[in-house]
């Protein structure tokens, strides 16, 4: 195995040296960043379903591996506290807003790379920039409008805004998808006689499936992972989202409760982590994808 | 029977009505298409953003209004001590931090780009950090970073013996400011390795052969192959990731909340501190509009850096 991916490096000669070095060079740091990496994922796991006597004594058992697991963090998390309906607001805002924004950026994607208007290469970059302006400047304006509209403390008010960071997204990757189908398709359909409503919704979608998926995917993640505008336009407990829940909700008095902690932030993951297992190659390559255009 | 098809299609355009035509009228059409996304980000986004630089003029608090007081909260801002050392301290954290994830992020990019077995699924766990919501990885670090139960202290106290004491991670500012940078880095290496593998990957072979043949050592290779031509992707990442460390929030609001005695605060935490718990509206808004600057600068670099491969939009690619 070593040596066919030794081979395959270049042309170096075989030898036990070489391929001492290529371990050394390579799998040893690759290893250690990897490890590095998926460290905090194994440390929450294992405190998840840890007995709290054996999360805070390191010395009667081996702290980096569980001697009595127990369900009575996620038992605790799943029937004493609002955790399931935290789960559902999410859920329902995360669905929502990769609703509209996925909407609203295919028609604009598909105006400004196939309708191709005079200024359209603008209004991409207007999108663009607006991708640039960081929720951390706009929140404190927002939540005046969000109050001044009446959707203070009301999920409404998550998923009119999460779309203001979706939508450029989104329509910035569709816009490379729509510019790799051939344009003659949708120039046969013109002749045929198909209404430009009925090319997109019969051939360009239909074309950019994978497009929209890894759209529909990104806008989820961001939206599940979404945090200072759902802490700062929602306050009643039984509204808030996932990540703001388990911080404000969870963390209360002096003493950490490490082990429903830990529970909530592995159950708060492991949604979108199942989301993007089934997807990753999407992911991955729109991400590349994206970068590289 | 072959003359009744054409007649077929030729009845079937007015069926299709009023409405059908008029979204064959490209200028409806390009409007009607434009609307959402345009309507969403103006309501949501550019209104938002201008009305942010008026509050910052004013005195606003939350929940009642506010007159405009000219510059008196850049002013006041000025002579605060606690908001010029965010200032520093957010400049610092941005500056170490990207520092470390291009480091790192690109010796990961090298590592990945050799011949790997089960490369996917080594990309696919490398991504996970950057996936997990950043909130819920922080309460993991801030967990990690326990003064007691740290197991990094453990490791090194009780299993290494390299040290006499537990280290109190977020008790110290030095501590806690390290701390927080190296939980940014870890989140940001995913995102920097995976796009400058991209931008790796499409380095084509024979520059590198040739460069081999020339007798060119590995160093050389990589100073003057790899990176000139991985340039325009490194700026292109730099940019984004010094502008959202720049404008970070979650981790720090997570960990350490800007303690202790304000020395992690960020100018987003700060903002936030004082806007929506302190209720100070105005001041709130000027120090986010003080961080404009900063990242209109960073855009400037990247827009530069962008036009200079032609824009994506061009009729001029490639």
């Amino acid at each position: 195995m070593s040596e066919a991916v030794a081979a395959s490096d270049g042309p170096t000669i075989l030898s036990s040296e070489s391929r001492i070095r290529r371990v050394v060079t390579i799998y040893v740091p690759l290893a250690c960043f990897l490890l590095v990496l998926l460290f905090p994922f194994y440390w929450m796991t294992i405190t998840a379903f840890k007995p709290n006597e054996e999360l805070l004594d390191y010395h009667q058992s081996n702290p980096f591996w569980i001697a009595h697991p127990t369900l009575a963090n996620i038992k605790k998390l799943l029937f004493e506290t609002d955790y399931p309906r935290w789960l559902l607001t999410t859920m329902t805002v995360a669905i929502c807003a990769t609703i509209i924004s996925i909407f609203a950026s295919v028609l604009a994607a598909y105006a400004i790379q196939r309708l191709r208007f005079r200024g359209s290469n603008y209004v991409g970059l207007a999108i663009y920039l607006a991708y640039l302006v960081p929720p951390t400047i706009l929140f404190l304006p927002l939540a005046e409008l969000v109050f001044q509209f009446g959707l203070y403390d009301s999920p409404l008010a998550l998923i009119l805004t999460y779309p203001t960071f979706l939508i450029p997204f989104c329509t910035w990757l569709l816009i490379g998808y729509f510019k790799s189908i051939p344009y003659e398709l949708e120039e046969c359909a013109l002749i045929d006689g198909a209404s430009r409503l009925q090319i997109l919704r019969r051939i360009t979608l239909p074309l950019a499936v994978p497009g929209l998926i890894s759209a529909g995917i990104f806008a989820f993640t961001l939206s599940w992972n979404e945090f200072i505008y759902a802490l700062a336009f929602i306050s009643s407990e039984e509204k808030k989202t996932v990540p703001v829940a388990i911080l404000t909700e969870l963390v209360q008095g002096d003493v950490y409760q490490w082990g429903s902690l830990m529970a909530g932030s592995l159950l708060g993951s492991l949604p979108v982590a199942i989301f993007y297992s089934f997807f990753v190659e999407y992911y991955v390559s729109s991400m590349t994808g994206a970068v590289k255009e | 029977m072959d003359v009744a098809a054409p007649a077929l299609i030729l009845r079937r355009r007015p069926e299709a009505g009023r409405l059908a035509r008029l979204f064959d009228n490209k200028t409806f059409l390009i409007c009607a298409c434009l609307t959402p996304a345009i309507g969403l980000l103006v309501v949501f986004l550019a209104y938002p953003l201008g009305l942010g630089v008026w509050l910052a003029f004013t005195d606003t608090q939350i929940g009642g209004g506010g007159e405009y007081v000219g510059i008196e909260n850049f002013v006041s801002l000025a002579h605060d001590p606690v908001f010029l050392k965010t200032v520093f301290q957010t400049i610092f954290y941005t500056a170490v931090a990207t520092a470390g994830k291009f480091a790192l992020g690109l010796w990961l990019a090298l590592l990945l780009n050799h011949a790997l077995p089960f490369s996917s699924i080594i990309r696919a766990i490398i991504l996970l950090p950057w996936i997990v919501p950043t909130v819920l990885s922080a309460i993991a670090f801030w967990w990690i970073y326990d003064p007691q139960f740290s197991i990094i202290s453990y490791v090194l106290v009780d299993r290494l013996h390299l040290l006499a004491h537990n280290i109190d991670f977020l008790g110290t500012p030095w501590h806690a400011r390290f701390s927080l940078i190296a939980a940014n880095i870890w989140r940001g290496i995913p995102f920097v390795a995976i796009s400058l593998l991209a931008g790796l990957q499409t380095i084509s072979p024979s520059l590198y052969e040739a460069a081999m043949l020339d007798g060119a050592s590995p160093w050389q290779r990589f100073r003057f192959v790899t990176a000139p031509m991985l340039m325009p992707i490194l700026a292109v990442v730099l940019t984004f990731s010094v502008l959202f460390t720049f404008s970070d929030f979650q981790l720090v609001y997570a960990i350490t909340r800007g303690g202790p005695f304000d020395t992690t605060q960020l100018m987003a935490t700060l903002a936030f501190q004082r806007g929506i718990p302190g209720g100070q509206l105005g001041e709130g808004a000027a120090i986010a509009v003080a961080m404009i600057p900063f990242l209109v600068a960073s855009t400037l670099f990247s827009y530069f850096a962008l036009s200079r491969r032609k824009w994506q939009q061009g009729e001029a690619n490639e």
